[in-house]
């Protein structure tokens, strides 16, 4: 939703919450993702205030909305930082600290308070991330740090490495997570071919997908997302991108883990519309 | 999982990447041969500049978003600037890639 008049202000909102409910099943609900308003002082300086997904490595906040996910599940690690639900609540700074045509350089920093409301549930803490692009060879590295600033006070590491070469519609993208009591893994690579007509033909809009993850306890306490023993998982998934923004999501994995090896099988169809809700200017 | 397997598996992973990238890499696109006045230089000049607004930001997440009206490619740049850190200019030119 955008504001008619105010020409560097932001009100948005992102509906509904992804679910990880299994088998056939009547169950249902909507929530919001993030809620927040924006002041764009410029590229280097933007204000972010309400409720907001946490800028902790590149899954929760770029990765995560279901049109741009090349699989159904987030990975193992996703929860791992210090507010499980993803969200923060209270303000971020974030911009572009450093741009040349050879590099960039971007930074994001919040602090959230405590919050028990149902649809913005929040932990007391703060943290931020750091990234370097180099567009020219496409590669974007960064570091993520968070700290949970109530009960145990634990620190949050992670980092993330990039790689889309150019004129290709190839993707390796991976990232590591390190709390207080396990550590992880992720890494992907989807790729589109634009030989048999482009990516629009037939062909090109075929994206096989791989992604590699390893979660790994530190100790026996059990109080992150993580699975409660080590886990290696390899997943094979298939996407079709259909055209006005439609895609098939299926993939297969193989879990492996002292508990138990386990295949998981998974298909669905997400299609994105957007209507604004509030009458804005031509463009 | 023994780590044969892992290393195995990650093994497969470097050769699909290669591959994908060599035969990529091998293709060639298509460029439409076509005489261009001042003005439509111009708007293929901005164009470009647009492309490569959203190949260095939007699309190292996700790909173009297709059939958007106008009204709504200005909602979806706009919550792109705050996401991406986009400069005036960069919004401008994303506007003109995607409603040319």
């Amino acid at each position: 939703m955008r504001l008619p008049s105010a020409s560097a202000y932001l009100l948005e909102y992102f509906t509904p919450k992804g679910g990880d409910q299994s088998g056939y099943n009547h169950l249902h609900y909507i929530g919001l993702s993030y809620l927040q308003g924006a002041y764009v002082a410029s590229h280097h300086f933007t204000i972010v205030a309400g409720d907001y997904l946490i800028p902790f490595n590149t899954y929760n906040d770029r990765l995560s909305p279901i049109w741009i996910g090349n699989y159904q599940d987030g990975p193992l690690i996703a929860n791992l930082s210090y507010s499980s639900s993803g969200s923060g609540l209270g303000g971020m700074l974030r911009g572009n600290a450093i741009q040349r045509s050879k590099y960039s350089i971007d930074y994001s920093y919040y602090y959230s308070t405590r919050s028990a409301n149902e649809q913005f549930t929040a932990s007391r803490g703060s943290g931020g991330r750091a990234s370097l692009y180099l567009p020219e060879q496409r590669l974007e590295a960064g570091l993520s740090y968070d700290r949970l600033l109530q009960g145990t006070h634990e620190n949050f590491y992670g980092a993330h490495a990039w790689w889309e070469p150019k004129d290709t519609a190839f993707r390796l993208r991976s990232e590591f997570a390190r709390g207080q009591h396990a550590e992880g893994y992720w890494v992907e690579a989807d790729y589109r071919t634009r030989a048999f007509g482009g990516l629009d033909s037939l062909i090109g809009r075929i994206e096989p997908v791989f992604r590699m993850q390893q979660t790994f306890r530190r100790d026996t306490i059990v109080s992150d997302g993580l699975p409660p023993m080590n886990t290696q998982r390899a997943e094979f998934g298939f996407d079709y991108n259909l055209p006005h923004n439609t895609r098939i999501i299926t993939s297969y994995a193989r879990q492996f883990s002292s508990t138990g090896n386990e295949n998981v099988w998974e298909t669905g169809i997400v299609y994105r519309f957007l209507f604004p809700a509030w009458k804005g200017k031509q463009q | 999982m023994s780590s044969k397997q892992f290393i195995f598996g990650v093994l497969i992973l470097a050769s699909v990447s290669a591959l994908a990238v060599g035969a990529q890499q091998n293709s060639t696109l298509a460029t439409p041969a076509t005489k261009h006045s001042a003005a439509q230089k111009q708007a293929a000049r901005r164009q470009d500049e647009g492309e490569r607004v959203f190949q260095q930001n939007c699309s190292r997440c996700h790909t173009a978003p297709e059939g958007f009206s106008p009204r709504i490619s200005g909602t979806i740049v706009r919550h792109m600037r705050v996401r991406a850190s986009l400069s005036q200019h960069d919004e401008e030119e994303l506007l003109h890639f995607f409603n040319p």
